[in-house]
């Protein structure tokens, strides 16, 4: 037995040197990216492979936005799942790479600041108080609800929000507190967005944020606390319709797939963009997140058969774009 | 001194039978802790995933639906990744074992190596992880696949079965060596027919607990970038047109159990925690009938040696 196994993986190695290369190239169509987007790709990769009998194969990852970019653009992929645009340092790397890319925004999302449902004071938050509670000179000082308002109690804040490395974290820090990445540390940090859940759920006083999805689906245990955007503007609860209407500001987000163009001159690749632009309204709504609405996809199909490659966004980060003039900077491209 | 009376003599062996006794109830005690914790651990799991055990739970692939969603890539790649691992880990830790015990000069030399041999053991699995990522995955090319799983897992086992290769040598008595050669054998002889086979009940326990080990890795293969989404098999190894055809199956990417079980926790339906539980079960149900089969393996083999 040990004899045979020896000489097996002699060979296997010999094989594998001679003949891997050649292997690889079956019909695979290779996602990777946001853990953000993988519920809508993977729902459409889902049906895709049924519709097809499973003669073309996909695979979605789950590597964040930034780890599904770096991959993008070293064209180990040929699309990237991403939860805001690309920005300028991955627009370098991808042109040093000779990688170009077709943006398309598939859905929007509803970043959500969530409470216990016992909570009895929190009526609304504006952008103003939750940028006290998060910035970074907060951290060790903003430590009772009554130091954001007087009229709260005197009741410490348990705070549960996104981990550093995810594309959330990213959005929610640069609506908020107006800069990317710059947030108190003091608080129950995960990328692991269950355990957010979980924190919120069991004490009064906490509040927290993440994806609309989690709160759609957790709607029992937390409850989402209307945002306020200016001074005079109303109290706004995430939902279809509010982010639909714009006036969910500014935690509602575009999120996009980014397609390699040579890719696209494999068959399988082209019909699995046709498949999602198609369905992507329909699964979009089961898995929890916004569609556009469907002239969004036909502009989206329109960019993909001209091959208008490039971003609509220049490399930077953008907080408080609506649908619409999401619809207008495509329609320019 | 008087000597002692009976009745003192009668309380002296009281006292140490007490003590006795309380140790052993400690004892007890503490054993009970570990198996009472990990018998909750299972049952808690069977229980929250009772629902699940169906055929179509292992035929069907993942899906975003709880109820249709299955382990089927996933308990596939956990094996297949296995079996690269044993292909790689078991020769070159056996070996390597063989040659520190029976031909290696104890000099300062081999006594780096053996120090190293335990250092590697203890260094954590995501650093194997790292290391994969840039040797197996980008500098010799073999991508996402079940290939660099394989092998990472086997880097990360290889310290265990070098270790438990060592020890069942060392059990071997001397004089089974002498006997050996006395009569001719040359050095290789003598561990081809008797140090190999004597040694091999040991050596397959270590093996397998290697082997139970990595089936439950998920830091490293996260690292190197397995997939979470994949609803196809790879090709069913040496099967395939040789002499490329029969190899095309190390190259497909794959998800394993741990990977299933992390995602299926991570969602956010609630009912996708039916899933990690019974996907849970399963798993604990593989690593337990390893481990029950290298406890089978050891005793029949020990049966067959007749020193």
């Amino acid at each position: 037995m040990f004899k045979q196994s020896k000489l097996v993986s002699v060979l296997a190695v010999a094989g594998m040197a001679l003949f891997g290369a050649q292997a690889a190239q079956a019909q695979v169509v290779k996602v990777d990216g946001s853990s953000t987007v993988y519920p809508i790709t993977e729902a459409v990769a889902e049906e895709f492979q049924k519709a097809k009998k499973n003669a073309i194969k996909v695979t979605v990852g789950i590597s964040g936005t930034g780890g599904g970019f770096k991959k993008f653009c070293r064209g180990e992929i040929d699309i990237a799942n991403a939860s805001r645009p690309i920005l300028k340092k991955e627009m370098d790397a991808c042109k040093e790479a000779g990688i170009e890319y077709i943006e398309l925004p598939v859905a929007f999302d509803a970043l959500t600041v969530v409470m216990n449902p016992k909570n009895t004071f929190l009526k609304e938050l504006t952008v103003e108080q939750l940028k006290a509670i998060w910035e970074p000179a907060a951290q060790g000082k903003i430590t009772r609800w009554n130091q954001v308002n007087p009229a709260w109690p005197d009741a410490p804040i348990k705070l549960f929000g996104a981990g550093a490395d995810s594309g959330t974290f990213d959005y929610f820090t640069e609506a908020v507190v107006g800069k990317a990445k710059s947030s108190r540390g003091d608080y129950t940090a995960s990328e692991d967005d269950n355990v957010l859940v979980q924190g919120v759920s069991r004490d009064v006083n906490a509040i927290g944020y993440f994806g609309y999805a989690y709160y759609a689906e957790n709607t029992g245990k937390l409850k989402a606390v209307p945002i306020v955007e200016k001074a005079g503007k109303p109290a706004v609860l995430p939902s279809e319709d509010s982010v639909i209407k714009g006036t969910y500001q500014p935690l509602s987000r575009p999120i996009f797939i980014y397609i390699n163009p040579k890719s696209l001159e494999k068959a399988e690749v082209r019909e699995f963009i046709d498949f999602y632009m198609k369905n992507a309204s329909k699964l979009t709504k089961e898995v929890k997140y916004v569609p556009l609405p469907a002239k969004a996809y036909t502009v989206n199909m329109e960019h993909v058969e001209k091959k208008k490659k490039g971003t609509v966004f220049g490399g930077t980060a953008e907080v408080g774009i609506t649908i619409e003039e999401l619809q207008k900077r495509e329609a320019k491209l | 001194m008087q000597p002692l009376t009976t009745e003192q003599i009668r309380a002296v062996i009281a006292r140490g039978k007490l003590k006795d006794t309380i140790f052993k109830a400690l004892g007890l005690f503490c054993l009970s802790i570990g198996l009472l914790v990990i018998v909750a651990l299972i049952v808690d799991m069977f229980i929250k995933g009772s629902e699940r055990f169906t055929l179509d739970f292992f035929m069907n692939f993942a899906s975003r639906r709880a109820t249709q969603a299955g382990i089927l890539s996933a308990w596939v790649g956990s094996l297949l990744v296995m079996l690269v691992t044993a292909l790689a880990a078991v020769p070159l830790g056996v070996a390597a074992g063989l040659y520190l015990e029976e031909y290696a000069k104890r000099n300062w030399l081999t006594h780096i190596i053996e120090v190293n041999i335990s250092n590697l053991a203890a260094v954590p699995s995501i650093v194997y992880g790292l290391l994969a990522l840039g040797i197996f995955v980008y500098q010799f090319g073999f991508g996402q696949s079940i290939l660099s799983a394989g092998l990472t897992l086997a880097l990360l086992i290889l310290p265990i079965i070098i270790v438990a290769t060592r020890e069942a040598i060392r059990a071997i008595p001397a004089m089974i060596r002498e006997g050996s050669m006395a009569v001719g054998a040359t050095r290789w002889q003598t561990c081809r027919y008797h140090i190999i086979p004597y040694a091999m009940p040991g050596i397959l326990t270590g093996v397998i607990i290697g082997l139970a080990r990595a089936i439950g890795e998920t830091a490293p293969i996260i690292t190197i970038g397995a997939l979470t989404f994949i609803a196809f098999l790879p090709p069913v190894p040496f099967t395939g047109e040789p002499p490329a055809g029969l190899f095309e199956w190390v190259m497909s990417p794959f998800t394993v159990m741990p990977i299933q079980i992390f995602n299926w926790t991570s969602r956010p339906d609630p009912a996708f925690e039916v899933n990690a539980a019974a996907a849970g079960f399963v798993l604990m149900v593989m690593v337990l009938s390893m481990n029950a089969v290298a406890i089978y393996l050891r005793y029949k083999m020990r049966k067959n040696i007749k020193w």
